[in-house]
């Protein structure tokens, strides 16, 4: 039922990761979670800069049901968040793989990505 | 889910894509497409809800009227037939045993609407307070179907489908007649703060009246509604939900509820004494609504803290209004704390609280 992109990597806390080839990793959470929480309310996101390791939880995600923690797929350093989730995040319903992405991480090791799901093992979660 | 009661509307709200949750024992939408959406919806065109899991019991007999007057604190006896009341129930305590609608088909005739999770409570308070008096109560929910239909654009769908004038139909009265051919009482009520209906009806005619209102509907912008958006709109509207604002706690009168409590009704009134000494000595807590300029929800049981950081009470409801887009509220606060400022920490951050007298938003319903 939801969309899972094919070249996205994916953690089982329903988080997705994009590498770029700047060397980047852009993050959000996936159309699964999005749809899970109903309407998003409010993203908080960390501070540019701010050193996360893998499965360290980098903001709360707020729904009109409840409040989630996301986490960090891989381990890496802040080196953008998305500013206008602080007005509307619910671009994160209407667009979560693009205009809702949250995190733009600098990968401490890009290889870590591969440890992720793919898209075929992330929708035998999502199901 | 196999022990939740079930509408006669359930596969409809499956049908039509509705998330079904367990609300109160029972399996209901909590939304179909987006509470935000939904209820914007309501505000700006209507909306129709299935509350057929609200309970309904009929109150008849020579006694009828003595005994509504003995069991709820509002004045029962300015009722005449096709007027609707609404009215606190309370314990001995003052505290509250639910809230619920009166109202009045007949001389010794008169019909209940009280809330779905408090049917099995409130029926047994009432058949104890109901010794010595001639009257008959008779538990209708199983017989009745509940739909709401609410919102600037409701009074114009439901006159398409009935031949009542409902411009005669004022709000908080009601008539008797059909709606798509179905025996209705259609009731110029609801719960959103908006003009709108509330249609009780056969619950083998529920899917026959539900198919008709949203067809007629659509073409008006009316959209199905779930219980998530029900619940944002009347906190909005500022009225009170039985367990959040009114509790076996929390008495009409610490709910801001004065206009609901008629001491001097000439009848004595379960509850009668404390509400009268609550209202001489001046209650110990205030049910207050409050707004933050903030998106982050304050949702029920935060604490709510003085400024020098001491707990003066807690949150009862809290959502993020779609109209305001700012998270609004209800709390109970001490009421000697009232006058100072008042704050919550949501996740680390410190919120001031605004006090607000709701409606948080102007709202248009037809007037009585």
């Amino acid at each position: 039922m939801s969309s899972v992109p094919s070249d996205l990597r994916y953690a089982k806390s329903h988080e997705w990761l994009k590498l770029e080839s700047d060397g980047t990793a852009l993050i959000g959470i996936t159309d699964y979670a999005q749809n899970s929480l109903g309407d998003i309310t409010f993203v908080q996101l960390p501070k540019v800069g701010t050193l996360l390791k893998a499965g360290d939880s980098f903001g709360v995600v707020e729904s009109v049901k409840a409040a989630s923690d996301v986490y960090a797929p891989i381990a890496g350093t802040v080196v953008a968040v998305n500013e206008t989730l602080a007005q509307t995040p619910e671009l994160v319903n209407r667009d979560p793989y693009a205009a809702g992405w949250m995190l733009r991480l600098k990968p401490a090791n890009a290889a870590d990505a591969a440890a992720l799901l793919d898209a075929a093992a992330y929708q035998q979660v999502a199901s | 889910m196999s022990e939740l009661q079930r509408t006669p509307l359930r596969d409809f709200h499956a049908a039509h894509g509705g998330r079904l949750v367990d609300f109160a024992g029972w399996e209901m939408p909590v939304q179909y497409r987006s509470i935000l959406e939904e209820h914007k919806t309501v505000r700006r065109a209507a909306g129709l809800f299935d509350v057929s899991h609200m309970g309904e019991v009929d109150v008849r007999g020579p006694g009828a009227l003595a005994y509504l007057q003995r069991l709820v604190t509002n004045d029962v006896a300015k009722l005449f037939p096709g007027r609707v009341l609404y009215s606190p129930m309370c314990y001995p305590s003052g505290g509250t045993v639910d809230d619920l609608l009166v109202y009045m088909r007949g001389p010794a005739d008169y019909f209940l609407c009280i809330n779905a999770g408090n049917i099995a409570k409130d029926l047994a308070w009432m058949r104890e307070q109901s010794a010595g008096f001639d009257v008959t109560l008779t538990d209708r929910s199983a017989d009745y179907a509940l739909v709401a239909v609410q919102g600037p654009k409701a009074a114009t769908i439901v006159q398409g489908l009935t031949p009542v004038p409902l411009g005669g139909v004022k709000y908080y009265h009601f008539v008797e007649g059909p709606v798509c051919g179905v025996p209705c009482l259609i009731s110029r009520t609801g719960y959103t703060g908006e003009d709108g209906f509330e249609l009780y009806h056969p619950v083998a005619a529920a899917r026959q009246i539900a198919d008709a209102l949203l067809a007629a509907g659509v073409p008006h912008g009316l959209e199905l509604a779930g219980l998530g958006a029900r619940d944002s709109l009347r906190l909005e509207a500022g009225y009170p939900l039985y367990g959040h604002e009114l509790s076996a706690e929390i008495s009409p009168l610490t709910a801001g509820l004065a206009w609901t409590v008629k001491l001097d009704k000439g009848a004595d009134f379960v509850g009668r004494a404390a509400l009268l000494e609550e209202k001489q000595r001046g209650a110990a807590s205030a049910v207050v609504f409050f707004k933050t300029g903030d998106r982050r929800i304050v949702r029920a049981e935060t604490p709510i803290m003085d400024s020098a950081g001491a707990p003066v009470g807690r949150v009862l409801s809290g959502t993020l209004s779609p109209l305001l887009n700012e998270a609004i509220g209800s709390a109970l606060v001490a009421t000697a704390a009232l006058a100072s400022p008042l704050a919550v920490d949501i996740r680390g951050t410190k919120l001031n609280l605004h006090l607000v007298k709701p409606p948080f938003v102007e709202l248009k319903r037809a007037t009585s």
